[in-house]
C-alpha cells in the first residue's frame, strides 16, 4: 500500500519521524536560503559603506591645503574655535600654584630671537587705538600699570607642561589705558562694552619673523599679562626679554618671545603656527 | 531544525561600524600627537621594559613629525566619536538593551566561569545567552572607556574653560597636575582600546562565522528548540 497512491490510508506512527526529518531538511534548507539574501543584501551595505569610508577619508586627505592642512579639517578647526569662543569666559580662571612649584620652562623656540637686538634701544609698537595715533612705549610706561603675578601651569602645544610665575601688567589694563578702536565708532568703553571693541590683537617680534594673532576675550582675560618678570626675575634674553606674551588661556604657541608690536584689529591676525597646519584659535 | 533568531538591532549595528574607523582616525592621529612628548613607558626607576614607541614603529607608520596634522584629525574626528557614542548609550538606555549589556549580580561569577572555559579549565558548556559575564563586563567596561577618554580629552582639550567641571583638573598627584594626569590617563585609556580590539577580534574569530555574521545582517541561525535568550519581541523565528 503505497500512501501517495491512496489518500484514504495515513502513514502508520512509526514511519513519523522519518517525514518529519524530510520537513526538516526542507526547512532549514529555506532557513539557509534565508540567510543567505540577506546576507548577500547586508554585505554589499558593508561594501558600499567601507568603500565611502575610506573615500571620504581619502577625499578629506587629498583636498587642497589650507594653511598647512586639508580645507575641511581646517573648517572644523574654525567652527571649533566660534564655538569655544563663544562659550569662553573671563571670568574662569587658569588653576593656580603655589610659587614654590614653579620650574624654569625649557626655551623652546628661536624664531624672531636674532642676536642683532639691543634691549636697550627697545621699543613697544602699538597701533590700532581709538585714538587714531601710534604709540612707541618703553618698558617703564608698561611697568607704570598695576604689576600683577601668578603661578600658572604653561602649556605647551606638544604635549609637556611646567609650573612657571609670571609678573607683568594685565593686558586688559593696558588696554583701559590704551584703548582700542571700536567697531560702532563710538568711545571704547574697555570694562563695560568689550564686545564693541575690534575683535583682534595681533602681536610681533620687533624683527616680525614670530607673530601671533590673539582674539579679544583672550587679550581681555585677567591672567592675560604683559610679561617682563619669571619666577622672581627680570626676563633673560632667552625667555623674552624685555617683554613678552603670556597667555595661560592658550598653548605655549602665543606667549610670543620679545614683543615688538601689539596691532588692534577688525581682521583676524596671521599666526605663525596656524600657517603652518595649527589651530588659530588653540585656547584653553 | 534551525531558525533564524534576531540578535542585533539596525541601530547598534550602525553605532558599531562607525565606531570602527572613527575609533581608528582617534588612535592614529592621537599617536601623531603623542609623537610630539612621547614620554610614557613600562618599568620601573631608570629601568624600561618597554617605550611607547620606538622608534621603528613611529618610522614604518611615518608617524613622525605629524603633531599638527594629528590635532587637525583628532578635533574633528571627536565630534563625531562623542555624538556616536552618546546616540549608541541613549539608544541602550531607551531601547532597555541596557539589561542584555550591563553587568548584573551574577556577572561576576559568570564571568569567571567564561574565562575557566576559555582557558579550557572548565570543561561543561557554557549557558547560552546573548552576551555573557566576561562579555557584559568588557562591554560595559568599554563603554565607560570611551566616556572617560571623552572627559580626558576634553580636559586636555580646554583645561581652563573645564577646569570648574572636571574636577580631576584640580588634582596633583606626585608632582603631576591634574592637566597631566588627564594626558597620563588618555593615553592609557587609549592603550586600553587597543587591548580591547586585539580580545575583542581574537573572541569573534573564535565564536565563528555565524556569530560575525550577525554583526553585518543582525541575525544568527540557531537550532530551532533552543530558547532565545533574548526577551524582546523581535526574536521570533522569520
Amino acid at each position: 500500500m503505497n500512501p501517495e497512491t491512496d489518500p484514504e490510508i495515513t502513514p502508520v506512527e512509526a514511519e513519523a519521524p522519518v517525514f518529519q526529518a524530510v520537513a526538516d531538511e526542507k526547512n532549514d534548507g529555506e532557513i539557509e536560503a534565508q540567510m543567505r539574501r540577506m546576507s548577500r543584501r547586508s554585505f554589499l551595505w558593508a561594501l558600499a559603506a567601507s568603500a565611502g569610508t575610506v573615500g571620504g577619508l581619502k577625499w578629506i586627505g587629498s583636498r587642497r591645503a589650507d594653511d598647512g592642512i586639508p580645507w575641511p579639517l581646517r573648517r572644523v578647526l574654525d567652527v571649533n574655535g566660534d564655538i569655544a569662543r563663544d562659550l569662553f569666559s573671563t571670568a574662569r580662571l587658569a588653576p593656580t600654584f603655589p610659587a614654590s612649584k614653579a620650574r624654569e620652562p625649557r626655551v623652546n623656540g628661536d624664531i624672531g630671537m636674532g642676536e642683532d637686538f639691543d634691549p636697550a634701544s627697545w621699543n613697544l609698537n602699538v597701533s590700532g587705538l581709538h585714538s587714531g595715533e601710534d604709540l612707541r612705549l618703553s618698558l617703564a610706561e608698561i611697568k607704570k600699570l598695576p604689576r600683577v603675578e601668578a603661578t600658572t601651569e604653561l602649556k605647551c602645544i606638544e604635549g609637556w607642561s611646567v609650573i612657571v610665575t609670571w609678573a607683568g601688567a594685565q593686558l586688559a589694563d593696558f588696554m583701559a589705558k590704551y584703548p582700542p578702536a571700536t567697531q560702532s565708532g563710538n568711545a571704547p568703553d574697555v570694562q563695560k562694552k568689550p564686545d564693541d571693541l575690534v575683535p583682534y590683537v595681533g602681536a610681533q617680534t620687533p624683527d616680525g619673523a614670530y607673530f601671533v594673532g590673539l582674539d579679544r576675550e583672550a587679550a581681555l582675560h585677567p591672567q592675560t599679562l604683559l610679561c617682563y618678570e619669571m619666577n622672581g626675575k627680570p626676563l633673560t634674553l632667552a625667555h623674552g626679554a624685555p617683554l613678552r606674551l603670556v597667555t595661560p588661556v592658550k598653548y605655549g604657541i602665543k606667549y610670543l618671545k620679545r614683543l615688538g608690536s601689539l596691532e588692534f584689529t577688525a581682521r583676524r591676525p596671521e599666526d605663525y603656527w596656524a600657517q603652518r597646519g595649527y589651530d588659530w584659535y588653540s585656547g584653553h | 531544525m534551525k531558525r533564524l533568531e534576531k540578535k542585533h538591532s539596525l541601530a547598534i549595528r550602525w553605532f558599531h561600524w562607525v565606531n570602527f574607523p572613527v575609533l581608528f582616525v582617534m588612535v592614529w592621529s592621537g599617536i601623531l600627537i603623542y609623537w610630539a612628548n612621547d614620554v610614557y613607558r613600562i618599568g620601573i626607576g631608570s629601568w624600561t621594559l618597554f617605550k611607547f614607541f620606538p622608534p621603528a614603529f613611529y618610522e614604518k607608520f611615518s608617524l613622525a613629525f605629524r603633531l599638527a596634522d594629528g590635532m587637525a584629525w583628532h578635533f574633528v574626528f571627536a565630534w563625531i566619536f562623542g555624538i556616536n557614542g552618546l546616540l549608541y548609550v541613549l539608544y541602550l538606555l531607551f531601547s532597555g538593551e541596557w539589561r542584555q549589556l550591563f553587568p548584573r549580580r551574577e556577572t561576576l561569577r559568570e564571568a569567571v566561569q567564561v574565562v575557566l572555559h576559555d582557558l579550557r579549565i572548565r570543561k561543561t558548556p557554557l549557558p547560552r545567552a546573548k552576551f555573557n559575564g566576561a562579555q557584559r563586563i568588557a562591554y560595559t567596561g568599554v563603554i565607560l572607556m570611551g566616556f572617560g577618554s571623552l572627559l580626558t580629552g576634553l580636559a586636555i582639550y580646554k583645561p581652563v574653560q573645564t577646569a570648574g567641571i572636571l574636577p580631576f583638573l584640580s588634582l596633583s598627584l606626585w608632582g603631576a597636575t591634574g592637566y597631566e594626569i588627564s594626558r597620563f590617563v588618555h593615553f592609557w585609556l587609549t592603550i586600553g582600546f587597543c587591548g580591547f580590539f586585539l580580545i575583542h577580534v581574537a573572541q569573534v574569530a573564535k565564536a565563528g562565522w555565524n556569530n560575525f555574521r550577525a554583526m553585518i545582517t543582525g541575525y544568527e541561525i540557531v537550532p530551532a528548540e533552543t530558547e532565545s535568550p533574548v526577551e524582546s519581541p523581535a526574536a521570533t523565528r522569520v
